[in-house]
């Protein structure tokens, strides 16, 4: 672009008014109408030129440059490349819709005023673009800290909640635990240099020892922040407790900055990749993957249900990140290429249509008052255009063609499928069945979509609330239906999408440019004589026969129809509570999946007068790992609390016998 | 795109859509005389589709629009799908739009549509077939998946004209991960279709069916349109069969016109063996208890992936 200003400066401005539209909410902190008309919409302005700016940089050279802020001697370095790019216009576009979505959600009496709110959001939203931004530890350090304190604060915005308060801690706790892994990487990667810029840890040469304790520390670090399983139990507690714009940008966009700066350490941090590094996040993402679409699949809360999805699905990117990493050890780097793309294609896709069913289940919250699936039913018919856009998000997640989903499943499958060149035989023997567990969850998540969506809006009303239920207002449909255009964009010309997520390719992997094709309609990978995509034709000619249908039924048969009660094999007394419950849909994954569910059941006695069945469904690993290490840390800190006598005598005595040990130590 | 692309394309599209009801009525036809009962014509499914849509359609008072487009879109995915299963020839233009991948996602549209419609309305029986379907589905379609992987491995592209031309053009042996395979998809191509041991296409017991109990709330227009689609899903079920286990005798470039004539009569043949055959199975077996189903589909599964591992293994 010809600006007076490099692309780098019009990202970092675009952050900077971010923070401005924040800090201008505090001038009227009570006035609703004040962040809702004017800074909300302000702040997706923002977000679409940063989407702009961020992707029109694609393909060009980075940029970099020091910004004189931060500590005496310490400056932020901040740095603009293809990695960056984008993830900056992901996280420009989806936070400009979800912003729009805001405009018109947040009421009044909500906890948090909404100046503060105001101010907490978009500080999230500066502090993610600085993570992506940022090209030294220690900048990156404090972003990611902001954007872990602002979301937290974000998370309990009803903080008179006691749950919410809670759920708000386990973020935060498992937040912190993870930037200390990352901390501790960024320390192993600096290679005794002691200098903590990004060119320094690029230049530094880590034996392969280290590399692998960076990479993992990263991985863990990392990880935590995106959920992956054992680390995920605070997604599926801090997403349904925090509202719902803010569970769409926790989960559409701020689980994508933990891919990004594992991709950024793995790629272009640490020079040389180990493969192994690689089937540690391949099995790690397949095993997110699966936990997350059967837990999904049983889940009775409707965000806690897309919390859940969620897991899965960066287990699907990790699983990809994975996959990226062995065929780049083995020296496989157009499959790793590949691969990259469907990890990135699957983070865009994810972002758009998490996000989307977020901002869904928001609208329904707010017009019923409930997250609880057994109370909803029907609001199909009170609400269409939530649940017309909301089924875009729903088809989508769950892989089907012509759709954004399938595409990068397609990309995934493609690279697992011809992986056959792997020098170790045994990684080329897992393979396979690591493409069947992608298969798998794919497939349940269309299961999981099906009780999603089912449920809520179709079938009877299951309470007589719901009849009154109000369609969303107009910001929130606007808000929406640019994230359901995203998904239809993103699955109807891949190609033309890849083609600006190739310089990702180039830039990480150093494959030349070009492999994807001559036909802007059609995706064909490799040689197009391996496989080919087109969902434009497809969906075109889906659409032509659908409507000769349409056109032919009525042409042929023109017929009356009448509306009469649901025949339901002659029974008349039909009424909502004989439809299937949210706990009956995933009855069947309860009992296929039973060995992975902590469940208890209580079933009555024959005599008994008032019988109650009760099933809770618990994750497994909160008593196998999580409370077991609470445990320890209570009796760690018990036996620290015994040094603590609470007499200055003794801790006298104490300093006395560090000085005598230093002292022995020094002489 | 070539004349003879063109007329294959369209030429398939067309007998699937217009002779899928009469397969439909052969594999009725079969199981009548095997059950020694006295067989309806093939043509019966016809005259039942020609009832149907002459009816007034009747809606359920609280059927949502989508409960109306569902038949379309099922019925418009069954046809697309068709168009890029080669059957009869190889030369499709449109299975460069869509690979098998895309057809596994194709038949996985229907099913969630099909599965939503039924969902639609709020009945009992509506819900429980759609739960079921949905866990057919989703121990059937990685099922398929992994099957045509190990197709898709031995001729090395996910195209399926490719897979049959790569598969045909091959001596006429039997690879052993296709052996495995093959079973699987039998497996799936029963479950997939509602028929015997996982569900049964006459049944009137409410509590033992699945994709009947799904229909239960359609009538005429809407209704003949799915159970059109159901038997269009078995066609292509069968041509896929033949793609990946019999792919000889379809039509290409090289054999020109005459080799799609050629095909034509051929398929047929297949389709009446096949047809046959699967009303033997269903004879066969007796069906099973709904919660035996994720068993006998995991069974499909891990024989498609033991498929995939021996193919891996002895590269054959």
């Amino acid at each position: 672009m010809n600006l007076p200003v490099s692309d780098l400066e019009a990202c970092l401005a675009l952050l900077a008014a971010w923070g401005g539209i924040g800090l201008a909410g505090l001038l009227r902190p009570r006035s609703l109408r004040f962040a809702g008309r004017t800074l909300f919409p302000l702040g997706a302005v923002c977000g679409v030129g940063l989407a702009i700016v961020a992707a029109g940089h694609l393909g060009q050279p980075p940029q970099s440059e020091v910004l004189p802020l931060g500590l005496p001697g310490m400056p932020f370095h901040i740095r603009l490349d293809a990695l960056s790019c984008v993830f900056l216009s992901l996280l420009g576009s989806v936070s400009a819709a979800i912003s729009v979505f805001s405009a018109g959600y947040f009421r009044q009496g909500e906890g948090t005023l909404p100046g503060l709110l105001c101010l907490e959001y978009h500080l999230f939203l500066a502090s993610m673009g600085m993570v992506l931004l940022a090209d030294d530890a220690y900048s990156f350090m404090v972003a990611w800290e902001t954007m872990a304190l602002s979301s937290y604060f974000l998370v309990t915005t009803q903080h008179r909640i006691p749950e919410i308060r809670a759920a708000g801690f386990l973020y935060l706790l498992i937040a912190h635990v993870g930037a200390l892994g990352i901390l501790l990487s960024f320390g192993v990667l600096q290679g005794g240099t002691w200098q903590f810029t990004f060119d320094a840890m690029r230049a530094a040469h880590l034996a392969p020892a280290w590399a692998s304790v960076a990479f993992c520390l990263a991985l863990f670090g990392f990880g935590a922040k995106a959920g992956l399983v054992p680390l995920h139990v605070w997604l599926p507690e801090a997403h349904p407790a925090a509202p719902s714009p803010v569970s769409a940008l926790m989960s559409g966009v701020m689980l994508k900055t933990a891919v990004y700066g594992v991709l950024r350490v793995t790629f272009d941090l640490l020079g040389s990749q180990q493969w192994w590094w690689g089937l540690v996040a391949l099995g790690l993402g397949l095993m997110s993957a699966f936990y997350g679409v059967i837990f999904a699949a049983v889940q009775t809360d409707m965000k806690r249900l897309l919390a859940w999805s969620s897991i899965e699905n960066v287990g699907i990117v990790f699983t990809g990140v994975g996959l990226t990493i062995v065929f780049k050890g083995a020296g496989l780097v157009p499959l790793a290429a590949l691969s990259l793309i469907a990890t990135l294609y699957h983070c865009l896709n994810h972002a758009y249509m998490k996000s989307l069913l977020f901002l869904g289940t928001g609208s329904v919250l707010h017009a019923t008052g409930e997250r609880n699936l057994g109370r909803l039913g029907g609001l199909i018919h009170r609400m269409p255009w939530v649940a017309w856009l909301t089924l875009v998000g729903a088809l989508a997640i769950a892989g089907l063609p012509p759709l954004n989903g399938f595409v990068s499943e397609w990309l995934l499958l493609q690279a697992f499928l011809f992986a056959g060149d792997v020098p170790h035989t045994f990684v080329n023997m897992l393979l396979p069945v690591g493409a069947a567990v992608v298969a798998l969850c794919t497939a349940l998540a269309g299961y999981v979509m099906v009780k999603f969506y089912g449920v809520i809006f179709l079938g009877q009303r299951r309470e007589a609330g719901l009849a009154t239920a109000k369609d969303a207002g107009v910001s929130e449909r606007l808000g929406m239906g640019a994230l359901a255009l995203g998904c239809l964009v993103l699955g109807l010309v891949p190609a033309q999408v890849i083609r600006l997520l190739d310089a990702v390719a180039h830039e990480l992997l150093q494959v030349p440019s070009g492999r994807w094709g001559s036909q802007w309609w059609l995706l064909a990978p490799a040689a197009a004589r391996q496989a080919s995509y087109g969902p434009l034709a497809l969906f075109a000619l889906l659409l032509l026969t659908m409507l000769l249908t349409v056109y032919g039924v009525r042409l042929l048969y023109r017929r009356r129809e009448r509306r009469s009660a649901p025949w339901d094999c002659g029974f008349a007394a039909l009424d909502a509570r004989m439809q299937d419950t949210a706990e009956g849909f995933g009855q069947p994954i309860r009992h296929i999946f039973e060995p992975f569910f902590r469940m208890s059941r209580q079933l009555p006695a024959p005599d008994d007068e008032h019988p109650v069945y009760r099933v809770t469904v618990g994750d497994r690993l909160w008593s196998v790992l999580y409370l077991p290490l609470a445990q320890a840390v209570h009796a760690t800190a018990n036996l620290v609390a015994r040094l603590q006598q609470g007499r200055i005598s003794t801790y006298l005595t104490y300093s006395f016998a560090t000085l005598l040990l230093l002292l022995a130590f020094v002489l | 795109m070539t004349p003879l692309a063109a007329a294959t394309q369209l030429l398939e599209v067309l007998s699937a859509t217009l002779a899928a009801p009469m397969f439909l009525g052969w594999v009725n036809q079969c199981r009548a005389w095997l059950q020694n009962r006295r067989a309806p014509s093939v043509l019966q499914p016809y005259f039942g589709l020609r009832k149907l849509l002459h009816k007034d359609a009747v809606l359920a008072e609280n059927a949502s629009p989508l409960f109306r487009a569902a038949p379309y879109v099922v019925f418009g995915t069954m046809v697309v799908a068709a168009a890029i299963i080669p059957s009869m020839g190889t030369g499709l233009p449109m299975s460069t739009a869509a690979d098998g991948i895309a057809l596994v996602g194709l038949l996985a549209t229907a099913r969630m549509f099909l599965s939503l419609a039924a969902m639609d309305v709020g009945t009992a029986f509506g819900s429980l077939g759609a739960r079921r379907e949905m866990m057919v589905g989703f121990l059937a379609e990685p099922a398929l998946l992994m099957i045509l992987f190990v197709a898709a491995l031995l001729s090395s592209t996910t195209s399926l004209p490719l897979i049959a031309e790569g598969l045909s053009s091959h001596v006429l042996g039997v690879y052993p991960s296709l052996a495995f395979t093959a079973v699987a998809f039998v497996l799936v191509l029963l479950a997939e279709n509602a028929r015997i041991p996982i569900d049964n296409p006459s049944t009137h017991l409410e509590l033992t069916m699945i994709h009947e109990a799904m229909l239960l709330e359609y009538s005429a227009r809407h209704l003949a349109l799915m159970e059109w689609a159901a038997a269009l899903k078995l066609f292509n079920y069968a041509c896929i069969g033949f793609a990946l286990f019999l792919p000889w005798g379809a039509g290409n470039e090289a054999s020109g016109p005459l080799g799609l004539l050629l095909a034509v009569p051929l398929l047929a043949i297949k389709l009446v063996v096949a047809g046959a055959v699967l009303a033997l199975i269903e004879t066969l077996s007796a069906k099973l208890r709904v919660f035996r189903a994720p068993e006998f589909l995991a069974t499909a599964f891990l024989l498609a992936v033991l498929g995939l591992l021996v193919h891996l293994l002895l590269g054959a």
